[in-house]
């Protein structure tokens, strides 16, 4: 196969897509008013056949290694195993772009292939917009980014992709990600086009509803296997850096999130149409910023591509008309969107409002101290940086609430909830909060109070949630609330793993001898040798601790210090031996010159929940797209018999 | 209450959590933007014992040492025009070596020796942090106008 099909492919894509963009503007004749909209799905199918076409040529030439195609020259090598081959596609910037491409393409395509509740009227303004965007990013991709260049003369050999990306994490991070990120371009096609059909209610909320839990659940996995990945492979044990090109991702998951939950009240309620729409259109942005801050050089950082400043001017204009236009749209539109519903403070309506201003406002202190730096910067002040103790200072403490909130929100009904009964529900989960705190500053030692306040609060949150689990019908409960449990379950199991892993973690630094042990958490453990050890395109000194607890041996761990030959570059493999209440982490440094061996160990109790976590918050996101949700008909219509109120 | 005077309280609640949350940014952001030095800038105007910084600069050559510790290194910091002694216990990033760029953060102690919490690890050979590409070339200018 060859890579100029592959070019034209894309081209023909990008034509497919400017047909999408267009029909449902053309005049129809009166006698066949669908003549033009029904053009839409076709096109999206073609685009996004093209596309896969363009991709597979791409992904082809790095599987065989032609290295006469630039970007498999300058990113892979014949040493690399296969799975690194193909996932080199992604681990650069030409190829990253076609990938977004590429999922823009088949989300488009399953809209297009989803019958919509709106009409296939709506479902053409929806592709439309998804055009739209694509467009430009096809325009990025064809005149200042073509990954299918070739290289004259060819190489014999390829320059090789960064060891650190040579990981099996890392080969599934970029997609997931990128599969949440784009997944929210159908969110923005969808509020862009309600706004220009004016079509904003719980229609609308019920029909958008799947598409954000899908990108929803998405993101939670790239985020949480970007984060796992850093955890191992960066080799100092930490799980979130407050790096800017993790707060890149972190935003989009909190307007997301703030949009799943403000969806489920306008589909019930009718209530918060305008800020459910501008969610949405936020949701998006932030994933095209976050895309760009990456891919432009602004940041340095290991996933920083593009250094070349015309690509950034070029994505920087690309996101100025697409936010720009979005944003204008909603101004002049908003106000001829007619009000919802009221309700009553105190209700699950009341609640998921407060759940999305803590999120807004999360999101809010997240953007300043990422961006903070950034307009220092270019306003020639200063050079800064705001690292974690910011975040931590800020976006923490506005978590506590929310959280605490997320216990008791499923226990209200819609409408005016009855309260009566609140106390005596919410009593065991206070219980279990007061428990697991009082547990850990009695046998733990924890004293930092805010450690206390993580431990009481996953506590609180992980019972409540099973409370409302608890004598229902698993096969009567509507997939919504299984849903909602698994997601709520997963954040009280992530809050104990970070609350964990921060508060309790044991670590020793030291020199050690062959032969000679020390003790970390009640471990022992004995470095037994150092030897040199060979990969496919490593050398490494292998360090080989054995592990005993109590005189019996539980395992050897074997850090290593690797040298990777293409391109020459050196990293640390940490030895990770996981356990049900935690991991053993080993880190092997330098030697001293006197024939002792830096060793760093961590005891991390619990840090696997982190990402177990995650996985379980995705997984209930999975569950609640399933589910149907019901929308109200009417404004005036009462409230659909569906609540997610244990029945009393 | 009428939807419409709700939509206002709401308004006015999402105004009021907004504001919030950018005093509370605001005020953490003064005492937590940790300020870039070069060593000539430390010499310039030079940081509170005990104020967390970041140090950038190149590993000055031949500036190295490992104390009896095994553990700690001794270096120096350099922009070529001023270096500044720099100590770290723990295991250096892969990258660290004599003549390349660093970045250290923590804290200058009483006797003008910066103790280092962390040195950062950057991922590529020929990287330079832009905050050190940018001291240094000032540096260099000034040596040769």
């Amino acid at each position: 196969m060859s890579v100029e099909l592959g070019h034209a492919a894309l081209w023909l894509a990008a034509a497919f897509a400017l047909l999408q963009a267009l029909v449902p503007w053309l005049r129809a004749p009166a006698d066949d008013p669908n003549r033009w909209t029904a053009l839409g799905v076709p096109a999206a199918l073609a685009q996004a056949l093209l596309s896969v076409l363009a991709f597979g040529t791409l992904m082809h030439a790095f599987a065989v290694s032609d290295f006469t195609v630039k970007l498999v020259a300058v990113n892979s090598h014949t040493m690399k195993p296969m799975m690194y081959k193909l996932a080199g596609l992604w681990g650069n910037h030409e190829g990253s772009m076609l990938l977004w491409i590429l999922v823009m393409a088949l989300s488009g395509a399953c809209v297009a292939l989803v019958e919509s509740p709106l009409g296939a009227q709506f479902r053409a303004k929806v592709l439309s917009v998804q055009g739209i965007i694509a467009l430009g990013f096809y325009a990025f991709l064809l005149a200042a980014s073509n990954p299918f260049e070739r290289l004259s003369p060819a190489p014999t050999e390829g320059n090789g992709l960064n060891p650190l990306l040579q990981d099996p994490g890392l080969a599934f991070h970029p997609p997931m990600l990128y599969a949440g990120y784009v997944g929210l371009s159908v969110a923005f096609a969808f509020a862009v086009a309600a706004l220009m059909e004016r079509k904003v209610g719980p229609a609308w909320a019920a029909a958008v509803r799947p598409w954000v839990l899908a990108a929803w659940g998405a993101l939670t996995c790239g985020i949480t296997l970007g984060s796992w990945w850093a955890y191992y492979e960066l080799g100092w044990g930490g799980f979130w850096f407050w790096d800017p090109v993790e707060n890149a991702s972190l935003m989009p998951w909190l307007a997301a999130t703030a949009l799943l939950h403000s969806v489920a009240v306008l589909a019930k309620r009718d209530a918060l149409r305008n800020w459910t729409v501008l969610l949405a259109v936020i949701g998006f942005s932030l994933s095209m910023i976050g895309t760009f801050v990456v891919r432009s050089g602004l940041l340095t950082s290991v996933h920083a591509f593009a250094v070349d400043p015309a690509r950034g001017a070029f994505l920087l204009v690309l996101l100025a008309l697409y936010i720009g236009g979005a944003l204008l749209l909603y101004a002049l539109r908003a106000s001829t969107v007619a009000v919802g519903e009221g309700f009553s403070p105190v209700s699950r309506e009341g609640a998921l409002v407060v759940n999305n201003l803590l999120l807004a406002a999360g999101l809010g202190v997240v953007f300043v101290g990422s961006s903070y730096p950034l307009i220092i910067d270019v306003i020639g002040a200063d050079k800064i940086s705001i690292g974690p103790p910011y975040f931590n200072a800020t976006f923490a403490p506005l978590m506590v609430p929310l959280v605490a909130l997320m216990a008791v929100g499923p226990y209200l009904g819609w409408g005016a909830a009855r309260t009566d009964r609140l106390a005596a529900k919410l009593a065991l989960p206070a219980l279990a909060a007061a428990g697991l705190a009082l547990t850990a500053f009695a046998f733990w030692n924890v004293r930092a109070a805010f450690a206390l306040i993580g431990f009481g609060l996953a506590g609180w949150l992980a019972v409540a949630t099973l409370g409302i689990l608890w004598g229902r019908a698993p096969w009567r409960t509507p997939r919504a609330t299984w849903g909602m449990a698994f997601a709520h379950m997963g954040v009280a199991i992530t809050l104990f793993g970070i609350t964990t892993a921060g508060a309790l973690t044991k670590e020793s630094l030291i020199n050690l001898r062959i032969g000679q042990a020390t003790e970390v958490a009640g471990y022992q453990i004995q470095l037994i040798d150092v030897r040199p050890v060979a990969g496919a395109n490593w050398t490494a000194l292998e360090g080989e601790l054995v592990v005993r607890k109590g005189g019996a041996e539980l395992t050897r761990l074997l850090p290593q210090a690797r040298l990777y030959t293409s391109p020459m570059m050196d990293t640390t493999e940490a030895a990770i031996h996981t356990r049900l209440t935690g991991d053993l982490y080993a880190v092997l440094g330098k030697p001293d010159g006197s024939g002792r061996w830096q060793l760093h160990l961590w005891w991390k109790p619990f840090v696997w929940w982190i990402w177990a976590g995650g996985l379980v918050m995705a997984f209930g996101g999975l569950l609640a797209m399933s589910g149907r949700a019901r929308a109200r008909a009417t404004a005036s219509e009462p409230a659909s018999g569906m609540t997610l109120v244990p029945a009393e | 209450m009428k939807p419409k005077h709700q939509r206002l309280v709401l308004l006015g609640l999402a105004l009021a959590a907004m504001a919030g949350a950018g005093a509370l940014a605001v005020s953490v952001l003064g005492d937590n933007a940790t300020y870039f030095y070069a060593p000539s800038d430390v010499f310039a105007h030079a940081p509170q014992p005990g104020q967390a910084i970041r140090l950038g600069g190149l590993v000055q050559s031949g500036s190295v040492q490992r104390l009896p510790d095994g553990l700690t290194l001794a270096f120096r910091v350099t922009d070529n025009a001023r270096d500044v002694p720099v100590t770290y216990t723990g295991i250096v990033p892969d990258l660290f070596r004599e003549g390349q760029g660093v970045i250290t953060e923590g804290h200058f102690d009483a006797g003008g020796t910066f103790v280092a919490t962390s040195v950062l690890a950057k991922h590529d050979e020929k990287y330079m942090p832009p905050e050190i590409a940018g001291k240094l070339h000032k540096v260099q200018g000034k040596v040769s106008s």
